[in-house]
């Protein structure tokens, strides 16, 4: 935990005790530490996967075939006998990769369309806002399948897919914050020495903006993680022979009659990302003090 | 508040035609021809095929034919149902996902009402951690993993409810509407939570309790109306969250609805399907929205003074 505390402070701007202030208030929330605890733990597996995982990606074992869980095999196996821990290993890469490339691709058009909006205002903000607001209309659910439909499975269309849909309200949480900062003295002291308006964004707007920016964040990679398992379970999303926890969770339902611990784990795993997740957004909403960003 | 109306209903059809619009072009320019999947289709019938669907005319005049049958509520006719039509498919599938729809935000509104409620009456005690961790559990918990779960327990271990169908045997709806309704029922909860608190607090119902009011009385009476509208404006999206959730919920219990439909569509790559599905769905989530956000608007007072005095 250690680690994470000077990070933070690293990351913070030199003389800034907002941030010191808010990691001592996060720390004082036990759900959102252990939220933060799990999820890094998933995230170094992730990351080691190929290095740990006890089997191969595609080994098989035909003659085993389904077994429930035992020493050699501690989560089972699946009914061509892969190793379900190795295939859950796995498919976490590919759900957590959706999760935060994807929530990437959302904070980058999101903040940088909130920032412009904001900080030009006027009739750019209008247009640039009367768009998001019909965007905000559209039934996006429906949209992504379609999309999946029309431009076949990609990883990649995945990731974009997902991301254009997610960066709306990133947008609308950023163009508030930048209205009311560019009302603030120094903002204007540093208009009045004639800094360029991409290096006031850069430089002032953004970093003091990043409070509800990251809350909303982390807020956002649950809800993307569950949109992937969603269209994966629909066989829709990720494609065979990579996988993913909604893909596991799909084939472990259509067999769990049988074997039940193949929809179980798979299951587990994904509850249990989305949990730390949601704990820890909500805790750095408390921490960090921010109002109204999320739900 | 009729000019609030008008308001919106104006914002809305731009939002529709939008949605029309993309759609029809996203399935034209989608990669392979409904017919080239055929194997060997001779070069006529092909030919014929598509001046049936009108695939030979020039884009824009497609468009155009699209509009003009839309107009008269004409969603053509299925690529692969030859001889059916969209509508006929709609209509078949449409009273199942609607009832299905309309009992899991039933479950929705009741349950997840009822919890947050509760849970606002004694904040950051038991009676507030236990349903608020339930709905924690709801919100991480996605309807195509409950369901499975859910039909396993009660259908198959226990053997209390029937694992599939609608209407077929009594009680085969119960497990769907649950399935369905569970993820809106936690976020109700929580939204009704914070509303209630947030009015719990104002001077209006602390002169309900100086008056002596019971206390049932001035939850139900004075609470209720300012504290449910967070809830109210979220039936909208709720709504199209439902619509989308009864894809997989009528995948897991084998339901003919609408959802069924539309993810058999996606898979036979029945573009006309697609299309008069995707742009009936969207019309309905708009016309919902619209509706919640009307519903929402008339239940707070100073929205309705804003626009009703003019």
């Amino acid at each position: 935990m250690n680690d994470q505390a000077i990070n933070m402070i690293a990351q913070a701007p030199p003389g800034s005790s907002l941030w010191r202030d808010a990691w001592h208030r996060l720390k004082r929330n036990r759900l959102a530490l252990f939220g933060l605890a799990v999820l890094s733990f998933f995230i170094l597996i992730a990351l080691l996967t190929p290095w740990i995982a006890p089997y191969g990606y595609a080994d098989q074992n035909l003659d085993l075939g389904a077994s429930p869980p035992s020493a050699e095999h501690w989560l089972g196996t699946d009914v061509f006998g892969r190793d379900l821990l190795t295939q859950i290993m796995y498919g976490g890469r590919i759900s957590l990769a959706v999760g935060f490339v994807a929530t990437s691709v959302a904070l980058l058009i999101g903040v940088t369309w909130g920032a412009i909006a904001g900080y030009v205002g006027g009739r750019v903000d209008a247009a640039m806002m009367r768009m998001v607001d019909i965007l905000y209309a559209l039934p996006f659910m429906i949209f992504i399948v379609l999309l999946m439909v029309v431009f076949g499975r990609n990883l990649i269309l995945l990731f974009l897919a997902i991301g254009a849909v997610e960066w709306l309200t990133m947008a609308r949480i950023m163009r508030s914050q930048v209205q009311t900062l560019r009302q603030q003295e120094f903002v204007e002291a540093a208009i009045s020495i004639g800094l360029p308006a991409s290096t006031i964004v850069r430089r002032h707007l953004i970093p003091n903006a990043l409070g509800p920016i990251i809350v909303y964040t982390t807020l956002t990679i649950p809800s993307v993680m569950l949109l992937e398992a969603f269209l994966s379970f629909l066989g829709l999303g990720v494609q065979p022979p990579q996988t993913s926890w909604g893909l596991l969770i799909s084939y472990g339902a259509e067999t769990m009659e049988e074997y039940p611990w193949l929809l179980i784990f798979p299951g587990l795993a994904l509850t249990l990302t989305l949990f730390s997740l949601n704990f820890l957004g909500d805790g750095l909403r408390d921490a960090l003090d921010v109002r109204g960003a999320g739900d | 508040m009729w000019r609030f109306i008008g308001i919106r209903l104006l914002q809305a059809i731009p939002v529709i035609i939008a949605v029309v619009t993309v759609t029809f072009f996203l399935v034209r320019v989608a990669p392979g021809g409904p017919f080239d999947g055929e194997k060997a289709v001779m070069p006529e019938v092909k030919a014929a095929l598509e001046a049936q669907y009108r695939l030979d005319q020039p884009m824009l005049q497609q468009y155009a034919a699209y509009m003009g049958d839309l107009a008269r509520g004409d969603l053509g006719p299925s690529f692969k149902y030859p001889g059916r039509s969209v509508n006929e498919l709609i209509a078949a599938g449409l009273p199942v996902t609607a009832e299905l729809g309309l009992y899991a935000l039933l479950v929705a509104v009741i349950i997840g009402g009822l919890a947050g409620v509760i849970a606002s009456l004694k904040p950051n005690t038991a009676q507030d951690y236990i349903p608020m961790s339930a709905a924690m559990i709801g919100i991480c918990m996605p309807s195509f993993l409950l369901g499975p779960i859910l039909l396993l327990v009660f259908g198959i271990y226990l053997e209390w409810l029937p694992v599939s169908g609608w209407g077929d045997i009594p009680g085969d709806k119960i497990l769907p509407a649950i399935t369905l309704g569970s993820t809106y029922a936690a976020y109700i909860a929580r939204l009704s939570r914070a509303g209630m608190l947030e009015v719990l607090n104002q001077d209006y119902i602390r002169t309900a309790r100086a008056k002596g009011l019971p206390e049932w009385q001035i939850v139900v009476k004075h609470g209720l109306r300012g504290g449910m509208i967070p809830v109210v404006a979220f039936l909208g999206p709720a709504f199209a969250g439902v619509l989308a959730g009864s894809f997989v919920v009528e995948t897991i219990f084998q339901i003919p609805g609408l959802g069924r439909f539309y993810v058999q569509a996606a898979f036979n790559r029945d573009y006309t399907m697609i299309l008069g599905t995707t742009v009936f769905l969207s019309t309905l989530i708009v016309l919902f929205n619209l509706l919640s956000d009307i519903l929402a608007a008339w239940m707070n007072p100073r929205l309705r003074a804003q626009f009703g005095k003019r």
